[in-house]
């Protein structure tokens, strides 16, 4: 009788490789890191099954920190890259890790086309709102009026909102997160990492060198509580110190409104229960800004649907066979000629 | 009435027919008048009455262009007969014009003496004016040098369909078959594979087809028993002499690609993984690869051409055949991504149908212009192996030699086609795929002393390690590797040892492909005329006629593009002029003038259409002569 010795279980730093790690000091990206290598030993990922599939910026350095596979490709183009490999390995566990420019201005038709497919892997994306590597020009999700070298009077554009673009195209999965919120992290990660098809993740991540604090109004420690509502399946989406605050349907509109708990004769039960099946409420949630609204965070949106890998072996399964695969038969059906 | 037309069909059948070795058909009509499938039946019947031939479509990039314009005419041409046909043909025997703007715009082709049949029903004077004809050339003489056949197909088509109960314009679409099936009669040729072929398209709609039966069959009963104004009585075409004895079927370069490309990913032990966006000419073989799921093949409609390059490089990285298809444009946007392939020495397929440009340019005719774009076409000392198909057939061939080269030398290969190869069609006798010899892939699995950038030392290629192995996890990208231990370097030694092994590795090919021969001709001369691609054809049809008239030159066709054969330069070397004939301005040429210092010349054309065997005879004997 063979006795078969478990496998030790992997920790985080099991995760890590011997390479020196290049981000800035106090850059955003070491908490994801970390957060990401804990979730991989909590969720017992296999290494050699793992792979990590980047673009180009300061996040697309992240797989060369991973001991798993990793493929730093091009830029924008991860998402493409990534669904190769799925076509050709639908067993292998795909992790595609972005940034704002990378994911939303180069690349953003690929998210697009990624979400609407339906591709089973994770998708992270690390908005800090700014082009970390090419020195601080503006960068799609920056807000109007953003000074950079290349808009030194402000940027005219209107940032684009990465969760309703996910949204809108379709995506299954939506979920957000924040860099330092180590606790919060990576039980995101676990869920996104458990629903088949795209999980999409944006996790505001700050730049502490090109566009430091762009987030401390809802991120900072002092402001957890009162400008960020984490959001949970079947939970009231309350927040504030006291959980006193939560939000409402607006009577006689479609809006959300904030209220309080025992004023304005409002109770507990006038609060809206989150619903992560409901995608108009995870739209509503998506676009919720300070300082009027907190800024949501967890999964806005699970829904899952049939995965594209699903729909192409589905495909495969009601295809006829013509040959049983024989090339030499292929290469023989329909009109043919004997020369003697 | 029917005493006479026995009596005709009676002496129709003693009647000579005109004599041929080969002939040249040209179907011109509308977009919509179904002369691609016209054409698709006449080349099926060609080939199974066992003649050897040549076909060329040539059509618009617009899909239903405004009826009765010149720029809405569609053509097929087909050479076919008893020798060996290199070419679709230079001037035509026979032109059918569905309409006044398919008689303008193809009169010139036609021999003097040919013969031409009209659709008079279509000669009116809204149709001869869109076509630009100020008289009707049928009654002002300006047809006076030919064989006019005037028939009224329109008329016919209505009068043999009638009793099926058919719409108008479902009536008058049966035009196509009745005038197939005179043009059947004219060549003697059997009606009962395009019959057997309706009736199995139009399954669902058995009234269709039984209609085109029957205009099939009307086309072809006329001829049997009308008489032509010149008592002209069809062509006879001799059975053809000596072919390679075995089983043949026609084949369409598209075809030939895909079906190598499957036969390649066998030879090699891979799945193969095609990831294309759609793009004239190069779609077609997406849309063969599309329904081949049981060979092993999966299929990927992209974004756009970058998501395909990409997808295809994505699945080499998980171990399996990435191939990326398009035309020059699409070629274009997936450089970038081509770069990372060669970066990260990964076997990639890029199949390039080339078309006229640049830009858009004319995407549904033929050119060879995207040479330079091969070879050089990237930022940085980015070598790829670039391999060129001469014919429809060969197109099967050398989309398995790209996969051994890819395979063998983690290299992305370029393979150029072009529009001409991928929708002619020519007879091919079909190989036994289990004669051929395998090239297994052999991935890597032994961490003892594994980098990604640990190489072959004979090959110089890396080893192949897919994620899924134990204990082989590892990272690769764009960003340049070192050397020894396959990790992030920016050690300026470094790269450039990195540049050089890459460069290294793929001249090396060299002594992995076979040596330049030399196709017809002697192996040392005055004069050597070297091609590439699908001017093989012209080329060797021009070179052998010179041959027959007794006068000396070569002809030597390039498949190995880059690397070149390493025994090129010292062949070239044995001719006192070397001659280049191209569908671009030069771009073999230069090619060969840069890396053997050659004294070549070009013969240039760019007009969208293959060239002539007459004209290139021409220019080979005026240099000759010079």
């Amino acid at each position: 009788m063979n006795v078969v010795t478990p496998p030790a279980k992997l920790t985080a730093k099991d995760f890590a490789t011997d390479q020196e790690v290049r981000w800035c000091p106090g850059c955003g990206d070491y908490a994801i890191l970390k957060g990401v290598q804990k979730t991989l030993a909590d969720i017992g990922a296999v290494p050699e099954k793992t792979v990590f599939i980047s673009g180009i910026g300061c996040a697309a350095r992240f797989p060369y920190y991973m001991a798993t596979y990793g493929f730093h490709t091009i830029h924008g183009r991860a998402p493409t890259f990534a669904t190769g490999v799925k076509l050709a390995n639908p067993e292998l566990d795909v992790w595609v890790v972005s940034g704002d420019g990378d994911a939303l201005s180069i690349g953003g038709n690929h998210l697009i086309h990624l979400l609407r497919r339906n591709v089973n892997l994770q998708f992270l994306l690390f908005n800090n709102e700014i082009y970390g590597l090419t020195k601080g020009q503006y960068s799609p999700t920056s807000r109007a009026g953003t000074r950079s070298p290349s808009t030194p009077m402000g940027s005219v554009d209107n940032p684009i909102s990465a969760t309703q673009l996910a949204l809108a195209a379709g995506a299954r999965f939506v979920a957000r997160a924040v860099d330092s919120q180590q606790k919060h992290l990576p039980g995101v990660l676990v869920r996104a990492h458990a629903h088949i098809g795209t999980s999409f993740v944006e996790i505001f991540q700050n730049c502490i060198v090109y566009n430091d604090g762009v987030f401390s109004d809802f991120t900072a420690k002092d402001k957890i509580a009162g400008s960020q509502i984490a959001v949970e399946h079947g939970k009231p989406l309350t927040f504030g110190a006291d959980s006193q605050m939560g939000l409402h349907i607006k009577p006689g509109a479609f809006e959300i409104e904030v209220v309080t708990i025992g004023e304005d004769g409002i109770t507990e039960a006038d609060i809206l229960v989150h619903d992560e099946t409901n995608k108009v409420l995870a739209t509503l949630l998506a676009g919720m800004q300070g300082p009027a609204f907190p800024v949501a965070i967890g999964v806005l949106y699970c829904d899952p649907a049939p995965s594209y890998e699903q729909g192409i072996e589905a495909v495969k399964q009601r295809t006829p066979s013509k040959t049983g695969g024989d090339i030499n038969a292929l290469l023989r059906s329909g009109h043919t000629w004997q020369v003697d | 009435m029917d005493t006479n037309t026995a009596l005709k069909t009676e002496f129709n059948d003693v009647a000579p027919r005109q004599q041929l070795e080969s002939a040249v058909v040209r179907f011109a009509g509308d977009s919509g008048d179904g002369m691609q499938v016209t054409g698709g039946q006449f080349t099926l019947s060609a080939a199974l009455a066992g003649n050897n031939l040549a076909t060329f479509p040539d059509f618009p990039a617009e899909i239903r262009a405004p009826v009765g314009t010149t720029f809405g005419v569609s053509s097929f041409q087909i050479n076919f007969g008893s020798r060996v046909i290199k070419t679709s043909g230079d001037e035509f025997d026979l032109l059918v014009a569905m309409n006044p703007a398919a008689l303008f715009v193809e009169l010139k082709g036609l021999k003097p003496g040919g013969v031409i049949i009209v659709d008079t029903g279509s000669f009116n004077a809204r149709n001869l004016r869109k076509a630009g004809y100020l008289a009707n050339p049928l009654e002002d003489g300006s047809l006076d040098g030919y064989r006019v056949i005037e028939l009224d197909i329109s008329q016919l088509t209505l009068d043999a369909v009638k009793e099926f109960g058919l719409t108008n314009k479902e009536a008058l679409r049966c035009k196509n078959f009745w005038t197939l099936g005179y043009v059947f009669w004219m060549f003697a040729n059997k009606r009962k594979e395009t019959v057997d072929w309706l009736r199995q398209k139009f399954a669902k709609r058995p009234e269709i087809a039984e209609a085109n039966v029957a205009a099939l069959n009307a086309g072809h009963a006329l001829g049997e028993t009308s008489e032509t104004a010149d008592g002209f009585q069809g062509f006879a075409i001799p059975q053809k002499e000596h072919a390679e004895p075995g089983l043949y079927r026609t084949v369409m370069g598209s075809e030939a690609i895909a079906w190598g490309l499957v036969t390649g990913a066998k030879l090699a032990g891979l799945n193969l993984t095609f990831c294309s966006y759609p793009i004239t000419p190069a779609s077609s073989v997406l849309h063969t690869l599309s329904n081949m799921g049981e060979y092993n093949v999966s299929t990927f409609q992209a974004e756009d051409e970058i998501a395909a390059a990409c997808a295809a490089i994505g699945a080499s990285y998980a171990g399996s055949l990435g191939v990326t298809s398009s035309s020059g444009p699409g070629i274009a946007l997936k450089g970038e991504a081509i770069g990372l392939a060669i970066g990260i020495e990964i076997p990639l397929i890029v199949l390039n149908t080339q078309r006229a440009g640049p830009s858009t340019g004319l995407p549904t005719k033929t050119e060879q212009s995207d040479l330079y774009q091969a070879v050089y076409g990237r930022n940085a000392d980015s070598p790829l192996v670039v391999l060129a198909a001469r014919s429809p057939a060969d197109c099967f061939d050398v989309a398995i030699e790209a996969v051994r080269l890819a395979t063998k030398y983690m290299t992305p290969v370029m393979l150029l086609s072009d529009g001409y190869i991928g929708n002619a069609a020519e007879p091919w006798l079909i190989p036994d795929i289990d004669a051929l010899t395998p090239f297994p892939v052999q991935f890597r699995t032994d961490p003892e002393g594994f980098h990604p950038f640990v190489r072959n030392p004979e090959t110089l290629a890396r080893a192949w390690a897919i994620p899924g192995t134990p204990d082989l996890m590892h990272r690769i990208g764009g960003i340049e590797k070192d050397y020894d231990s396959g990790h992030i370097s920016y050690d300026p030694d470094n790269h450039q040892k990195m540049t050089t092994v890459r460069a290294a590795k793929i001249n090396g090919i060299a002594r992995d492909i076979p040596e330049q021969s030399v196709e017809v001709g002697p192996d040392s001369g005055p004069i050597a005329v070297v091609g590439w691609g699908s001017t093989y054809g012209p080329i060797n049809r021009a070179v052998s006629n010179l041959l027959d008239q007794g006068k000396t030159v070569s002809h030597i066709h390039l498949t190995h593009i880059w690397p070149l054969p390493a025994n090129l330069g010292e062949l070239l070397g044995q001719f006192d002029k070397i001659l280049v004939p191209e569908m671009n301005t030069g771009q073999l040429l230069t090619v060969l003038r840069s890396e053997f210092l050659a004294p070549a010349k070009g013969i240039n054309k760019v007009t969208g259409q293959p060239f002539k065997i007459r004209e290139l005879e021409l220019a080979i004997t005026a240099e000759m002569e010079a």
